[in-house]
């Protein structure tokens, strides 16, 4: 009945002439990649649509189809969360920030071009917080710990 | 992955040098040669060129490298290239034992593999051994890739291995155990029954992240089985107890976020007791002190405290919490309201539409705060503003709200005008204090959104104007200048057309008390009605009604009909076939019949909403004076004049031919032709009474207008005859597929006790097929403090309704 699909992405102004922004999905939760994937071009145009309104005006939830988006801008990235009509829309909002705060330790001052080279821990540190939609952990230190000991086992 | 970047490069380079002509990228090299390519063009260049080494790389088999492959191939992925020749690679390196190959084989599995490739069900072994035999790490992986893609069969064979899980001591892993249980219940429900026993003991735990998963494994269970909605109610004081905790622990490290210990807990905890404690009383009572607590203690200064309190009103709002608090909810979401962040007004305006039902008065309050919300320039926001002023309007406020909507209508963005036009209309037909308002309300919304508004629109609005007599002469002239503004409008200018036809004469009067004296000479209105036939903007069914609208004002105004004539011999050779029809017929009038164009062309009577029903007695007189007037008339004639009668839609009926009550489609042909001997009229079809509990009865009468034979227009009644209220009177309706069914909008959702005021609802079924009527009714309704809901299908619907 009401789960919740999160599906994270990033968005990544890409810097070549155009100036076009492109959408890169980090992860289609199997049930969402279905819907997703086919109107990702109409996503792409709601989304460049509602760019081109001024920040201070734009409430951070949008309405598509029939999920909302919930995004939250941080200098050059966009991070967009997809859930249900049953999230609460506030907590996800709160979610994406824990999201940035975890990525920012890891990597410390967290960067788009430090996202893009390390996608394999950004993905194994999304897994750590997010299962099949749900939120699983939201503890900076316990989530970061599998990955610290992974990297110092690589080290030695 | 690349783990460690140059080590692994560097023992590569000979073997890779001599095998391959071109050495195969990192992930890192592949990355920024992506990035580096300046167009789309040269992206895919490369992107091509390195699927290809990829590719032969997959072939050659080699074990040492794959997982570099497999990672360059899913980031290929991610930016939108086919990646389905990977698939294989994903099983073979699951099977590894390393790690790392390992790692980047279930991340290929989630991407890559899903329920519909044929090679998801090959991972079941494997991930079986590691469920079973790994190392922590390993366990969360498999659970984790379980989770994501597992189909039904998968979670099938794996389920006594999750369970193993749950119970195992690591937290690591149990915690992704518990939300994997609840992707298995989902799809396979019959597993619940396999995970709802150690839910009761998954609740003792301390630590955060199980108590989440298994607060979501609960709301799960409690959704799919009502069952298992009653079990759980027991632990409703378990989960008091843990959010009370949560909200007196003072700062802690662990789960502090901006001063609140762990808002994602309690959000989930206040789900879970609003999914408990709906519909029960003693589950509600259970958490109204606590709700309290949270909804006064929470700090608001930050997005985490408002979302724990945004979850706490929702709550207060679902379940049967004590008045105080709902009356602190609906004050929270005021608060809400008045908040300068546009998220919280967003959840606050989302939330008071679904408190707009119930506690309406309650939402009246801040009705200036949603007004001043559709000025909103997100357009998330002014939809919702707008669904909830819509919502609001009632009769003390309606002329100041349309006041407001038709402010937003003229500068509001295009995918809400439609809907904003036609809550507009909606609200003034409800709600409107006098018949003037309403017909300059609709004028004005025509005028602002004419393009917008729906189909039936036009046919309100002329009714309404037959209907208020008095109000012709007004009418008739506001709508003649502003056709005379703007002829691109369809819905006005069709209007407008009908009624210039039906009262030009009052129109050339030039004197009336409402508005001010207009002097219109007869030769500027032909001569807008003749521009309005030419425009190419008019749609064909504008035409007819500016053609038929000429005609009539032939026998209203005074002057000689030539140019009249001559506009209707022109258009008897149009291209259009309609046009041209009735263009030949109203040509035959003024030729041949002149003796009976004024009797024809009279003004209307007034037509009843919802199909025409005419006084069969009146019916029955004017066919007797139809055989006396006309004289007999060969077929042909006979048949122009019949198809003059199909040809008008259903207001534009004439007096003295009325269409027989025959519903069958020949029937009008068939009956004037039978002059001598005409058939009776249908009789009407008897009521029907359905329902009847406690004194509360519900009955249906059914009509079928006689020119659309295949539309069933049935009232549904409600009276109660008991000595409570029944109030939130909701009744939906269903039938088969090959009908249409369209439910009006309710007179009202209380059938007052002792016999009050009876509730009607009309249902409009449209039968094409006349397939044999079956209906099913749902009522739900709140009667002497219950809350009843019945459903049934009504029998014996007598068969004049579909035939």
């Amino acid at each position: 009945m009401s789960s919740v699909h999160i599906q994270v992405s990033l968005s990544v102004s890409m810097h070549c002439g155009s100036g076009s922004s492109n959408l890169l999905l980090l992860r289609d939760i199997s049930s969402f990649s279905v819907r997703m994937n086919s109107p990702l071009g109409t996503l792409r145009s709601a989304w460049s649509r509602w760019l081109s309104l001024s920040h201070k005006m734009k409430c951070s939830f949008i309405e598509y189809k029939d999920f909302k988006l919930i995004y939250r801008q941080y200098a050059a990235l966009f991070i967009v969360v997809g859930v249900n009509d049953t999230e609460n829309e506030m907590a996800i909002y709160e979610f994406i920030h824990n999201f940035v705060e975890v990525l920012d330790e890891y990597f410390s001052r967290v960067s788009e071009l430090d996202i893009m080279f390390n996608l394999d821990k950004v993905h194994i540190i999304l897994d750590e917080m997010v299962l099949n939609g749900c939120i699983v952990e939201t503890n900076r230190a316990r989530i970061l710990a599998p990955l610290l000991i992974l990297d110092k086992m690589s080290e030695s | 992955m690349e783990i460690s970047g140059g080590e692994e490069g560097a023992e590569f380079g000979g073997p890779r040098g001599e095998r391959m002509l071109v050495p195969s990228l990192k992930v890192q090299d592949l990355i920024e040669e992506i990035r580096g390519a300046k167009t789309q063009a040269q992206e895919r260049e490369v992107i091509q060129k390195e699927c290809a080494h990829i590719r032969a790389s997959f072939r050659d088999g080699d074990p040492l490298h794959r997982h570099r492959q497999l990672a360059k191939l899913l980031y290929v992925h991610m930016l939108g290239y086919p990646a389905h020749f990977g698939q294989m690679e994903c099983l073979k390196l699951i099977a590894s034992p390393r790690f790392t190959d390992k790692r980047v084989g279930y991340l290929g599995a989630m991407l890559l593999l899903d329920e519909r490739q044929d090679a998801h069900l090959l991972i079941t072994n494997s991930i079986k051994n590691d469920l079973s035999q790994g190392t922590q790490a390993v366990q969360g992986l498999a659970l984790c890739t379980l989770s994501t893609m597992g189909s039904a069969e998968m979670c099938r064979d794996l389920a006594t291995e999750v369970e193993k899980l749950l119970l195992q001591p690591s937290p690591y892993v149990r915690k992704k155990a518990v939300l994997t249980a609840v992707h298995m219940i989902r799809k396979v429900p019959e597993l619940s029954t396999v995970f709802l026993p150690p839910c009761a003991q998954l609740l003792h735990e301390r630590h955060h992240g199980i108590l989440l998963g298994t607060i979501t494994l609960i709301m799960e269970l409690c959704e799919r089985s009502p069952a298992a909605l009653k079990h759980f109610r027991k632990v409703v004081p378990q989960l008091v107890q843990i959010l009370r905790t949560l909200l007196t622990t003072g700062y802690s490290t662990e789960h502090s976020i901006s001063g609140v210990s762990d808002p994602f807990l309690q959000v989930q905890i206040l789900r879970l007791l609003r999914i408990l404690g709906r519909n029960h009383e003693e589950s509600s009572e259970t958490m109204n002190d606590l709700l309290a607590q949270v909804a006064t203690n929470t700090d608001t200064s930050r997005n985490a405290g408002n979302a724990v309190l945004f979850e706490t009103v929702l709550t207060i709002l679902d379940i049967r919490s004590a008045a105080g608090l709902r009356v602190l909810a609906v004050n929270i979401l005021g608060r809400f309201l008045l908040n300068s962040d546009k998220n919280i007004r967003y959840v606050a305006l989302t939330s008071l539409l679904r408190l707009v039902q119930s506690d309406h008065s309650a939402v009246q309050r801040h009705r200036p705060t949603v007004v001043e919300c559709l000025q909103e320039p997100d357009t998330s926001l002014s939809r919702r503003a707008l669904e909830l002023s819509l919502a609001l309007v009632n009769s003390s406020n309606v002329r100041a709200m349309t006041q407001e909507l038709q402010g937003f209508l003229q500068s509001c963005p295009t995918d809400l005008r439609a809907d904003c036009a036609s809550g507009i209309l909606l609200a003034a037909e409800r709600y409107a204090p006098t018949k003037r308002w309403h017909i300059d309300t609709i004028l004005r919304v025509l005028t602002t959104a004419g393009a917008h508004v729906r189909d039936d629109a036009v046919a309100n609005l002329t009714q309404l104007i037959g209907g208020a007599q008095e109000l012709h002469a007004y009418s008739v002239r506001r709508l003649y200048c502003a056709l005379a503004e703007d002829i691109s409008q369809q819905p006005l200018v069709q209007v407008a057309a009908w009624c210039i036809g039906e009262y030009g004469d009052l129109l050339l009067e030039g004197s009336c008390e409402e508005i001010e004296p207009l002097q219109v000479e007869e030769e500027e209105v032909l001569a807008l009605l003749e521009r309005v036939l030419q425009s190419h903007m008019s749609l064909p069914a504008t035409r007819g009604y500016a053609l038929t609208a000429l005609m009539k004002l032939s026998t209203r105004l005074r002057g000689d009909n030539n140019r009249i004539r001559q506009v209707v011999s022109i258009y008897g050779s149009c291209l259009d076939v309609e046009l041209q029809q009735r263009a030949v017929e109203y040509d035959t009038l003024f030729r041949k019949y002149d003796h009976m164009r004024a009797a024809i062309l009279e003004k209307m009577p007034l037509v009843e909403r919802g199909g025409p029903q005419v006084d069969e007695e009146a019916k029955e007189s004017k066919e007797a004076r139809l055989l006396e007037a006309a004289p007999v008339p060969t077929e042909p004639q006979a048949s122009k004049l019949l198809d003059l009668l199909d040809l008008l839609d259903g207001p534009s009926e004439d007096a003295q031919h009325p269409r027989p009550l025959d519903p069958s489609p020949g029937g009008a042909l068939v009956h004037l032709l039978d002059l001598p001997c005409a058939p009776p009229p249908a009789a009407p079809i008897p009521n029907l009474k359905v329902f009847e509990r406690e004194g509360l009865q519900l009955s249906l009468s059914f009509v079928r207008p006689p020119e659309t034979p295949a539309l069933l227009l049935i009232t549904v009644t409600a009276t109660n005859t008991s000595g409570g209220d029944v109030t939130h009177f909701i009744c939906q309706a269903a039938v088969p597929k090959s009908f249409q069914l369209q439910l009006q909008a309710p007179s009202g959702d209380t059938v007052p006790a002792q016999g009050g005021l009876p509730m009607t609802q009309l249902l409009r079924i449209l039968n094409p097929n006349k397939a044999p009527l079956r209906l099913k009714l749902r009522l739900t309704y709140t009667h002497f403090g219950q809350s009843v809901q019945e459903i049934f299908e009504v029998n014996n619907l007598p068969v004049e309704t579909w035939q």
